[in-house]
Order: structure tokens, then C-alpha cells, then sequence
């Protein structure tokens, strides 16, 4: 290792003369010119806009004594005051030059040029003063005004780097830099213009340069598709004007969920296109022959799902087993008829698997990555620490434009910031032994009761459902099909009620937590019902419906819970929130109005949204029900919000709560329909008589069929059934890839664990840092004091000899 | 209403988008709401590129920003004189940084900048105190104030020189994920 160098501060303690050797900046006047109007500035700015390192903004009295720059004061409340020379050094240090960021450099630069352009009478600040401010390093330049020539050099230099860029990366540099809009103009003014330099310096390379000119205008021409894309796209953005106003009134917390339902609509359109595309389409197009008989419509058909909607597309047992060709005379069922020259046979058992499995790929794709791009925006490695300082510059939401949301955001504030100076001083105090047992105990009560309301919904759930098997004549009769859905969705909407009763006797420290362990619960309660909903169709419906189409029914019962859901969810709404906010003005005389429940409601759609992916290989349409129903649910929950609620008073960490709703609906959510769907292809025998897997053990068979089907077609597409063969049935590949990931995963973790080390430090080093610098301006100011002690001594000695020699005759 | 094209020429337009978040017609609805803001002072016609500022008094009772109570640092920061008198480009800066679309380390640049209520370069313990008054409307006490911004000072000062520079600020403001979606104007 290098030796440290060893700095010697040698400063002579009585100097002759007043032009000695010290290397102050006054003395630097005369030896270089063009310093010397900058020193001038420099101490005149010092003494009318105050000085640097004072505690709080100076008074007058302050300022008006160090006029002169004599001796050290002590400024008001014994803070030293530093002396002129002192701050002069200090105003050239690097960290107030050159140690920021680079953007803001330039922006400092560019903006002390635009000024010095238009000769403003403004004076330039210290900050404004670059590297020239310095004056051992700098050399003598004749130039006139040494300042532009800098900023000239780091301007021009700067156009040339975007000159480099492309098109693409030059916009989005602007875009980024922390500059006036003017500024941006005039730099991509002249970073656009020589053309012919770039073209003469490729031509140098090699290139040709029409070449070079067809790749700018098609990178222009590119670059221009994909603003009007752009635009386009934020035209179809719906609702701009009802988020604005939401989150006007009710700031980012609400605003969080209505975001949520937005990114669920878009789920499920993509869901919906290749299901739209390939399966409901095409059947469409080639209807079965209609059965022998169609029952009228009536109108429960809208909340059972049954009657006239049971041999439509919305249903599994529409769709044929067969290859559809192009229609001919006699029905496309079972390939009595010839196949046309230009028809494209279309095999549509393959096909519904097929779409159902790449939907649902891609859901599973665009899932995983939206939650692992909120996880990173979100989770930070120590986040958890600095919650006073990101109260005081993180709370204030900008969004809010009303005057009462905003005397709302002040009282929160507040409360928020007398909350944390509360718990802090609380911390000090000891936490005796016993209360920490009462609040264990407390808490594993609770808990107990919790579960046991869960347990006792899951019991009444599944005798509910044998019950219906069971009974003779239920599933002839429409309407009591729907006493299952009736009950699940009253024991939903009941038990959470009761979860937040309990959760009262526990009175946790941190909301957050609250509000954690109640999204908790509902959830248990929630999946732990679908798990059972799914044990009685898939293990007992299937065995007692042997000779009927099942899958129509696991289709219609999704159906049903579906609409009831949603039925169940407005009547919530009603009562929850209308006739609350009604009662609790007139009865009980309280002017507040009930508070929006966030985690409630985002737990209810992601609720919904798995109802919707565990029936979609039952009822492809289902998608399409779920985007009316959340375009209708928008509504009322936004007239609702807008009539009768308020926002959460505590305070809501809107990304982490968003990075926790997705990654909801990605795990238990979507992993459980995946799971579902997995075992209803894999392992249930499809049924006999309806569905495009009629003829199979399972549905997977399909695939199998067409791979045996491409062996037989010969030697070009043997690949496909290699692959298939050694893939996708031998388990050893998958062995191999979980390994990779794992390692993947292990290096990452790894790869954390040693930034956060590196980043603890860094952060000792800053605080090192930060402790020598002050070690030194103490030391300057010190050697300074004792010179300016020592020349007002030898001024004092010089002109008042006389007084002194009095005064000493005095007191003798 | 003018047609668009009377109003800016297609090469202020391009720069406009290429410069700012936004696209072509969110840019010509800024400049309307603009142009709403002082009717007579405002031109319908920009292709000249007239030296127009609508003073702080008008912009300040946008709804946008009327009950915002860091609304005059804001116009200051972003006007070209720090008066608060703002010129339809320094409109468009404003915007376009407060906007979704803009990454987070311009607009930690431009909140250390509103924050910095002497424009010193740094966040000292009075712009803190100015701070944490202005988000309280001066309901909490003297005492208070001050062990908050001692509080912050303590989490946020990496180098314990007794305020923070903007190193810190970015430091601290990557560790607060929901700076983004706060320090955020909806137009």
C-alpha cells in the first residue's frame, strides 16, 4: 500500500511584513489579474448575503460586524463565526465546485451563461464560480473573461457527446438533464445540425455514406412511428380526467386502487385477445348442430348461467372435437366431408389447448415481470431507516388540488410527525417482562379466533356443498343452483367484519402492520374457500356427473359466483359505505365520513380476478365478463368514493402496498388457477359427450395425438416430436433448469449481500469524511485567528504607544 | 382556438417533444391552459417566439397548485429569474418534470432545489425548519419543529457537516420508493 502523504502545515507565526509568504488569497491579487475582480466579488457577496456555515438564516445584527474582516466574532447564540479569509477558502472548496453531480454542474454553467449572454445585472453567485475559483491550479489565460471560455469548452464538448448519440438516446439524455427547457432547444438545435460531419467522419471509416443517411431516416422515420404510437395509445388511456380528480381529492393512497383495477382491465383484454382469436371465433364461425332441445330465455339465465346460455360459446361443451374445415353440404363433424382445395383444416381440440396454455403463459410472463419491476422500484436496501426525513420530504402528495383534501394532508402530517416523535420518546422507556407476555398472549388469542372463524367458513362450506350433492334435484332446479355461490359470498362478507372487530383488541404499534395482517386473513379465508370450491368440483362433481357434461357445470358455478361477487360487492358498497355514512351523520352525530378500505377492496378483486382465471378453460368468455363487470365496478366505486368517503387517516406507503396487491395476485392468485388448470389437464378424464376432448383420458392427450400424428408425417418435422420426447416428457431437463435457477438466484443474493457490506462502507467513509473536513476548517480558522490576533496587536503596538505607557503609569 | 399549426411552427412542436415528457397534443393543452392564465399577455401565436411571462400572482391560482404550500418555491425554482414569473417554456419545464413520466434523479435535483428555501446549495436546519412549518400550516411547537429537523438531520447527513447536499438528498430519497408517485402534478 502507497504511503499516505504527510501534509505539513508550516505557517510563520509573527510574519514581517504584511506581503509575507502565507498563502491567502488576498495576496494572490498581485500576482494574478484576472483572480483579482472575482476575490472582490467574491468578499462582496460574502459580506451582503451572509455567511456559510451559520446555523440559522443571520439577522441583521450579524452582518453589520463583519463589515470588516478584522477578528473572529462570535455571531449570535455562540456560534463561531468564521473570518473572511476563512470563508474565501472555504467558498473554493471542491465539494462546493466540482463535487456534485454532473448535471447539476452543467445546469449551473449553462444557466451562468445564458445569464452572462443576456448581461443580466444580476452579480454571479460563488457557486456560479468554476474551477477557476481555485487559483493555484489555474493557469493564466489572456483570455478576458476566463469564466465563458470554460463554460464555452464544457458546452461544446457536451454537443459533441450528443452528437454521438442516436436519435433515441439523445432525447432521452435531454429529457433527463436537470436544465432550463431553453437550453435543451439550443442543444439539440446543435447537436442536430452537422449531419455532414458525422457523414464525413463515417465516410472516413469505410463507410458509405448513403448508407449512413438510410439508417438516420429510418431511425428518424422509427423514431417518429413510435411517437404516434405513443400518442395513440395515451388517447385510449381511459379515465385521465376521473384519476386526476381522484387523486386530487383523495391523493395516492385511493388513487392506488383505482390504478390496480386499471392494470387488472388490462390483464384481462390480453387474457381475452387469443382466446377471442382462436377459439370463440373460429367456433363461431362453424356452429355444432343445435341440440334437440332449446329452453326459452328467461331471465335468471343472467345469474345462473344455465337455460338458454348453456349450449352457447360462453360454455366448454360448445366447442367440437374435430377438425372444422371450410362448410360444405353435409355437418363438419366427424370429417364426412372431403376437404376443400383452399380450406385450412383447423384442429380444434390443439387449438383450444394450445391458446388456453400460450393465454396463460403470457399472463403468467407479463405477471411476473410487472411485480419483479415493482419490487425493484420499491424495496430498497436500507429503507427502513430515515422515516423522519421521509415524512418531512415524501408525504406532501402533489396530486392533491382540493382545499379540504389538503387541510386533510396537513392534519395527517402532523399527526404523522407528532406520531413518530411520540414513539420515539416512548422507545427510551423499559418495556417490562409482563406487559410483553399480556401482548403475546393477546395477540395468540386473537390469532385463535381468526383461524377459528376461517375453519368454521371452510366446515360450513364443504358440508354446504355435499349438502347439494346430495340433495336430490338440485341440479335440475336453476335457482337453488344458486344457494352454493349465495353462502360463499355471504361468509365473505361476513367474516371480514369480524376479523376487524378482533383486530381492535389488538391495538398494534405500527399501522402498517394492522393493516398487513388483516390483508392476511382475508386472504387465508379467501383461498382456503376457492380450495374447497375446487376439491368439490374437480374431486366429487366430476365422479357424480359421469354421464353429463362437468365441465359445463364448473363453467356455469364460476359463472355464478362470478355475478354474485359482483352483486355481493354492490351491495357491500351500499350498505358498507352509503347508509354507514347516513346513519353515522344523523344517529350518531359524527362528522366524519367512513374511510375508503383500501386493502378490502384491492383484496376483492384480486378475489374476483382468480375467479375469473381458474373458469377460463371452462368458459372461455369469462374474460369478457370480468372486464364489463370491472368497467361497472369503476363506476360505482368512484361515485361511491366521491359521495360518501374519506381518505385513511394513517398514513399509506402507496408503491410498497402496490408491490404487495401484485405480488398478491401473481402468488397465491394466479399460482393456485395455475395449479388448477395443471391437474384439470393433466389428470381429470374430460367428459364423454360434450367439448373438444370428448374422445380423450385427458386433455392433455391432444398434444400427444398431433405429436404421434407429425411422427407419421414424416422426416421434416422430426424435430417436433424429439423435442416433445425429450423435453417434455423426460424430467431430467426440468431437473436441470430448476438447478440453473437456483444457482441464479444464490449469485444474486450473494451479489446483495456484498453491495450492502460495500454500501456500510461508503457510508463510514462519508462520515470520515465529513469529520476531517470540519477538523480542518476549524484548524484553518484557528491559524487565521492568530494572525489577525497578531497583526491587530503589532497595529495597536504601533499607533498607540503613547495611551499604553499612560495606562501602565496609571495602575502603577 | 387556434389550429395547432398556427400557434407553434412544426419545428417548435418537434423540439417541444423531443424536450419535454410530453407529446404533441398534451403540449398544445399546456399551452392553452397557459394562455387561460392571462388571455391579454399571452399570444395566440408563438412562431416568433415572444418574450411573454405571466407573473406569479396568475400561476399561483392554478388548481393545480393553489393549495400547495411549497407553490411559490415551485414557480421560483422553475422560472428563469427565480421570481416566479414564468415563461411558457419554464410552464412546460415545470410540468413536464413534475410529471409521471420523468425519472426519479430529475426530480430529486428539482425537489432539492425547492426545498432549498436560501438557495445556498444546501438544505440547512433553517430551510428544514421552513420546511417542516410550511407542511404543518404551523401547528406544531417550536420544540417540536426543531427535534424534527435534528431527527432528520441525524438520518440524512452522511458527512455530519451539519445540513445535507444534494448527494444526501438522492441518497435519501432512493430509499423512499414513494417519492415518485408523491412528487407528482396531474395535468
Amino acid at each position: 500500500m502507497a504511503q499516505p502523504p504527510v501534509f505539513v502545515l508550516s505557517v510563520p507565526e509573527t510574519p514581517d511584513d504584511p506581503e509575507g509568504q502565507e498563502p491567502s488569497p488576498y495576496d494572490e491579487s498581485e500576482v494574478h489579474d484576472s483572480f483579482y475582480q472575482l476575490i472582490q466579488e467574491q468578499s462582496r457577496w460574502a459580506a451582503e448575503e451572509g455567511l456559510e456555515l451559520q446555523q440559522r438564516e443571520p439577522g441583521p445584527g450579524a452582518l453589520g460586524a463583519l463589515g470588516d474582516d478584522h477578528q473572529a466574532l462570535l455571531g449570535p447564540e455562540g456560534v463561531p463565526v468564521h473570518s473572511m479569509a476563512t470563508l474565501r477558502i472555504l467558498a473554493s472548496m471542491p465539494s462546493r465546485t466540482i463535487g456534485r453531480s454532473r448535471g447539476a454542474i452543467l445546469s449551473q454553467l449553462y444557466n451562468r451563461t445564458v445569464r452572462l449572454r443576456r448581461r443580466a445585472a444580476r452579480r454571479p453567485q460563488l457557486r456560479d464560480v468554476g474551477r477557476s475559483a481555485r487559483p493555484s491550479l489555474r493557469l493564466y489565460d489572456l483570455e478576458l473573461d476566463p469564466l465563458v471560455l470554460e463554460e464555452e469548452e464544457k458546452r461544446v464538448l457536451l454537443v459533441k457527446e450528443l452528437q454521438g448519440l442516436t436519435v433515441a438516446q439523445r432525447d432521452h439524455v435531454l429529457r433527463g438533464m436537470p436544465l432550463s427547457l431553453a437550453e435543451k432547444r439550443c442543444l439539440r438545435e446543435e447537436s442536430r445540425t452537422p449531419r455532414g460531419k458525422r457523414r464525413a467522419r463515417q465516410g472516413g471509416r469505410g463507410l458509405p455514406s448513403c448508407c449512413s443517411q438510410l439508417q438516420d431516416s429510418c431511425v428518424l422515420a422509427l423514431h417518429n412511428l413510435g411517437l404516434v404510437l405513443l400518442s395513440g395509445l395515451q388517447a385510449l388511456k381511459p379515465w385521465r380526467y376521473a384519476l386526476k380528480r381522484i387523486g386530487g381529492q383523495f391523493g395516492s393512497s385511493v388513487l392506488s386502487y383505482f390504478l390496480f383495477l386499471k392494470t387488472l382491465l388490462a390483464f384481462n383484454a390480453l387474457l381475452l385477445l387469443p382466446l377471442l382469436a382462436f377459439i370463440v371465433g373460429v367456433q363461431a364461425a362453424f356452429p355444432p348442430a343445435p341440440p334437440a332441445s332449446v329452453p326459452a330465455f328467461t331471465g335468471l339465465e343472467l345469474l345462473t348461467g344455465g337455460g338458454r346460455f348453456a349450449h352457447t360459446v360462453l360454455y366448454y361443451g360448445y366447442y367440437s372435437n374435430a377438425t372444422l374445415s371450410q362448410p360444405c353440404a353435409s355437418p363438419p363433424d366427424g370429417g364426412q366431408c372431403p376437404p376443400e382445395a383452399g380450406g385450412l383444416p383447423y384442429n380444434m381440440p390443439l387449438a383450444y389447448l394450445f391458446t388456453v396454455g400460450v393465454a396463460f403463459f403470457i399472463t403468467c410472463i407479463t405477471l411476473v415481470y410487472s411485480m419483479s419491476r415493482s419490487f425493484g422500484e420499491s424495496y430498497r436496501v436500507g429503507s427502513t431507516s430515515g422515516v423522519h426525513a421521509i415524512s418531512v420530504f415524501c408525504s406532501w402528495d402533489y396530486k392533491v388540488t382540493q382545499k379540504w383534501a389538503s387541510r386533510l394532508q396537513h392534519d395527517n402530517i402532523r399527526t404523522q410527525l407528532k406520531e413518530l416523535l411520540a414513539v420515539w420518546q416512548l422507545r427510551r422507556g423499559p418495556r417490562s417482562m409482563c406487559w410483553r407476555l399480556r401482548r403475546v398472549a393477546v395477540l395468540g388469542l386473537v390469532w385463535l379466533l381468526c383461524l377459528g372463524i376461517t375453519l368454521g367458513c371452510t366446515v360450513a362450506v364443504y358440508s354446504f356443498s355435499e349438502l347439494m350433492i346430495k340433495s336430490p334435484g338440485s341440479t335440475e332446479r336453476e335457482g337453488a343452483l344458486l344457494a352454493l355461490p349465495l353462502v360463499v359470498c355471504l361468509l365473505n362478507l361476513g367474516a371480514p367484519y369480524l376479523y376487524r372487530g378482533l383486530a381492535a383488541l389488538e391495538r398494534h404499534d405500527s399501522p402498517v402492520l394492522e393493516v398487513y395482517v388483516a390483508i392476511c386473513r382475508n386472504l387465508i379465508l379467501k383461498m382456503v374457500t376457492l380450495g374447497i370450491l375446487c376439491y368439490h368440483w374437480l374431486g366429487r362433481r366430476v365422479g357424480t356427473l359421469r354421464d353429463q357434461c362437468w365441465e359445463n357445470f364448473v363453467g356455469q358455478e364460476l359463472y355464478r359466483l362470478m355475478v354474485m361477487d359482483f352483486l355481493f360487492t354492490l351491495l357491500d358498497t351500499l350498505f358498507g359505505e352509503l347508509v354507514w355514512r347516513l346513519i353515522s351523520e344523523r344517529t350518531l352525530k359524527r362528522r366524519g365520513k367512513p374511510e375508503f378500505d383500501i386493502a378490502g377492496n384491492v383484496l376483492e378483486l384480486i378475489y374476483g380476478q382468480t375467479l375469473t382465471w381458474l373458469g377460463v378453460l371452462f368458459s372461455p368468455l369469462l374474460p369478457a365478463m370480468q372486464i364489463i363487470k370491472l368497467l361497472l365496478l369503476f363506476y360505482v366505486k368512484k361515485t361511491s368514493l366521491m359521495a360518501n368517503c374519506q381518505a385513511p387517516r394513517r398514513p399509506w406507503k402507496a408503491s410498497h402496498m402496490s408491490t404487495v396487491f401484485i405480488s398478491l395476485l401473481c402468488f397465491p392468485s394466479f399460482l393456485g388457477a395455475a395449479i388448477f388448470l395443471c391437474y384439470a389437464v393433466w389428470q381429470v378424464k374430460p367428459s364423454s359427450i360434450c367439448g373438444p376432448f370428448r374422445t380423450l383420458d385427458t386433455m392433455y392427450e391432444a398434444g400427444k395425438v398431433w405429436v404421434r400424428h407429425l411422427e407419421r408425417a414424416g422426416p421434416r418435422v422430426s424435430w417436433l416430436p424429439w423435442i416433445h420426447r425429450y423435453l417434455l416428457e423426460n424430467t431430467f431437463p426440468i431437473y436441470l433448469v430448476s438447478a440453473l435457477l437456483l444457482a441464479v438466484i444464490y449469485l444474486n443474493i450473494q451479489v446483495v449481500k456484498g453491495q450492502r457490506k460495500v454500501i456500510c462502507l461508503l457510508k463510514e467513509q462519508i462520515s470520515n469524511e465529513g469529520e476531517d473536513k470540519i477538523f480542518l476548517i476549524n484548524k484553518l480558522q484557528s491559524v487565521y485567528e492568530r494572525k489577525e490576533r497578531s497583526r491587530v496587536g503589532r497595529t495597536e503596538a504601533a499607533v498607540m504607544p503613547p495611551a499604553l505607557f499612560t495606562d501602565d503609569g496609571d495602575t502603577w | 382556438m387556434g389550429n395547432k399549426h398556427t400557434v407553434f411552427t412544426h419545428e417548435q412542436l418537434e423540439a417541444y417533444q423531443d424536450c419535454t415528457f410530453f407529446t404533441r397534443k398534451e403540449i398544445m393543452r399546456l399551452y392553452y391552459r397557459y394562455q387561460d392564465l392571462a388571455p391579454q399577455l399571452v399570444p395566440l401565436d408563438y412562431t416568433s417566439c415572444p418574450d411573454v411571462k405571466v407573473p406569479y400572482e396568475l400561476i399561483g391560482t392554478m388548481p393545480e397548485l393553489k393549495d400547495n404550500p411549497f407553490r411559490q418555491r415551485i414557480a421560483q425554482v422553475f422560472s428563469e429569474d427565480g421570481d416566479g414569473h414564468m415563461t411558457l417554456d419554464n410552464f412546460l419545464d415545470m410540468f413536464s418534470v413534475m410529471s409521471e413520466m420523468a425519472p426519479r434523479d430529475l426530480k430529486a435535483y428539482y425537489a432539492f432545489k425547492i426545498y432549498d428555501f436560501n438557495n445556498d446549495d444546501y438544505i440547512c436546519a433553517w430551510d428544514l425548519e421552513q420546511t417542516v412549518t410550511k407542511l404543518t400550516r404551523g401547528e406544531l411547537n417550536a420544540e417540536e419543529v426543531s427535534l424534527v429537523c435534528e431527527k432528520v438531520l441525524d438520518e440524512a447527513d452522511g458527512d455530519h457537516d451539519g445540513r445535507l447536499s444534494l448527494e444526501d438528498f438522492q441518497n435519501m430519497i432512493l430509499r423512499a420508493p414513494d417519492f415518485l408517485s408523491t412528487f407528482h402534478i396531474r395535468i
